[in-house]
């Protein structure tokens, strides 16, 4: 067992019992509960958890993770003391911050399905949203990391960690609009399409929808998307896509870590 | 004379504008408790952290048994340390970390559990860390130093925050390590504490090891006959590069 598995161990096993954990898988079965039983249709139900996945699984990945790791600043030196090294600490922290938040969302947006009842059809597209879910959750908890460890002052590294995720899903749609209002003579599909690949959350929307069948739904971005990519294609794309910025962060992250003064 | 266990030459860090350490040189002579005093901000704290890797100087070389250790890691497998701040994981329990030590430094060490007995702390590893009062989190801070029976403790301000009795314990076990064998450093605010525990003294002032030596030498120099007094003279004095 290396360094990473031995900190993921005892991390995970400290995050899985935090309350604010708890708290989130409970939000997610009730919103899941709430929205099953009043549109009795679990398709009808999915389409809007869509929304709220979206909004709340980057939020609370990158918020939670940067409190998270600002408390845990101790204990990392208490791990850096030992005979361990860096690069693999680092694994051990992402993995241990990252796998309790995709528990509780996934046992938070499940167990109510399964409660239900739900058919074939239902965990299909319910199995793409779990996946969306824990893409995203993988890429803010890989940014709260690099935050937590690039910025020494913990209000300015939550500050941050606001200001992405505002960025990411406010700013980011009004600028989309802007862009597509203010230069609506000129053909923008590569500008649309470059703009999509700089937003995880975009992404993710994107390939969700195409899954859902959810044309409508998919904003100027995704139709775009769909008309130059649409199927196997475009699921490669986004899949590329979102492991870079899973990677990127992490790789930065570990670069930063390795420098750092305790 | 003992052989030197740790060498340090040269040894410096920045902080942005701040010169943290300039050219620290310093050794740390085995099967001896030294004491690292010095004003607020001297540089002690960051002296032991270089020590431990967890600050990565800018220059300078640190020799543990002759051996580079700067960017090494498997070298902390000997070292004990028992940091200032007592924060842990709050969910966990106190014998989940230790549980966890275990587990990184890998089978090997002898288990000591000596302190664990004596501050009567095992119904309190039960628990977990959060509900525990700050005296006790320091008792369980203090354990998990000594529990791998290292060859050099490294303790920041060991005492503060325990009652006069479990400070007396861990006292007792400072000098019972030195005694079979082990190498100490110490850093503390409380002067009488140190005179009790170590031979050796390294006065810091503004980043720099202003005076290295025994403790008998620093009274003689400074012709005072406590340590406080002594570091009070050599801190009205200023620097002094007092030939050790």
């Amino acid at each position: 067992m290396n360094t990473i598995m031995k900190v993921l161990k005892y991390q995970a096993r400290d995050a899985v019992r935090s309350r604010w954990l708890i708290a989130y898988a409970i939000f997610f079965a009730l919103v899941t509960d709430g929205l099953l039983r009043f549109s009795g249709d679990p398709v009808k139900a999915q389409l809007s958890l869509v929304s709220v996945v979206l909004f709340v699984v980057p939020l609370i990945a990158i918020v939670f993770g940067t409190v998270y790791l600002y408390n845990a600043r101790e204990f990392i030196e208490l791990l850096l003391a030992q005979p361990v090294n860096r690069r693999q600490t680092y694994g051990g922290l992402y993995l241990g911050l990252t796998l309790p938040l995709v528990l509780a969302f996934v046992v938070g947006l499940s167990v109510p399905f399964a409660l239900h009842g739900a058919d074939a059809a239902a965990w299909g597209t319910l199995i793409a949203l779990l996946t969306a879910g824990i893409v995203l959750t993988c890429v803010f908890t890989a940014i709260a990391t690099l935050i937590a460890v690039r910025c020494e002052d913990r209000l300015r590294g939550l500050g941050t960690a606001i200001a992405v995720w505002l960025l990411l899903t406010v700013v980011y749609d009004g600028f989309v609009l802007f862009v597509l209002a203010v230069l609506s003579d000129y053909p923008l599909e590569h500008a649309t399409l470059v703009m999509m690949m700089a937003n995880p959350i975009d992404i993710a929307r994107v390939g969700l929808l195409l899954r859902f069948d959810g044309a409508a739904m998919m904003g100027y971005t995704g139709a775009v998307f769909l008309k130059f990519f649409g199927g196997t294609v475009g699921i490669a794309i986004i899949v590329a896509a979102l492991t870079f910025w899973v990677s990127a962060p992490v790789a930065l992250g570990v670069r930063v870590f390795q420098r750092k003064d305790f | 004379m003992n052989k030197a266990m740790i060498q340090i030459t040269d040894l410096s860090k920045r902080f942005g504008a701040l010169d943290v350490l300039s050219s620290v040189d310093l050794v740390v002579r085995s099967g001896r408790v030294i004491a690292i005093v010095g004003p607020n901000g001297a540089g002690k704290t960051t002296l032991i952290k270089s020590v431990l890797g967890l600050t990565r100087p800018d220059a300078g070389h640190i020799l543990l048994d002759g051996v580079n250790v700067i960017g090494g890691d498997a070298y902390r497998s000997r070292i004990g340390y028992m940091p200032q701040i007592a924060r842990f994981p709050e969910n966990l329990t106190g014998a989940e970390l230790i549980a966890m030590l275990k587990d990184l430094r890998g089978p090997g060490a002898q288990l000591d559990t000596e302190l664990i007995d004596c501050f009567a702390l095992e119904e309190a590893l039960q628990k977990p860390l959060r509900v525990l009062a700050g005296g006790t989190r320091q008792k369980v801070n203090a354990a998990m130093a000594f529990l791998f029976s290292p060859e050099l403790l490294i303790l920041d301000e060991p005492t503060a925050g325990l009652d006069p009795l479990s400070s007396s314990i861990l006292k007792d076990k400072i000098l019972a390590e030195r005694g079979a064998g082990k190498t100490v450093m110490v850093t503390s605010h409380i002067m009488n504490e140190l005179e009790e525990l170590a031979e050796d003294v390294a006065f810091m002032l503004e980043g720099r090891a202003a005076f290295v030596g025994t403790l008998d030498e620093l009274k003689r120099i400074t012709s005072q006959i406590t340590l406080e007094r002594a570091v009070a003279t050599m801190m009205t004095r200023g620097w002094v590069k007092a030939a050790a």
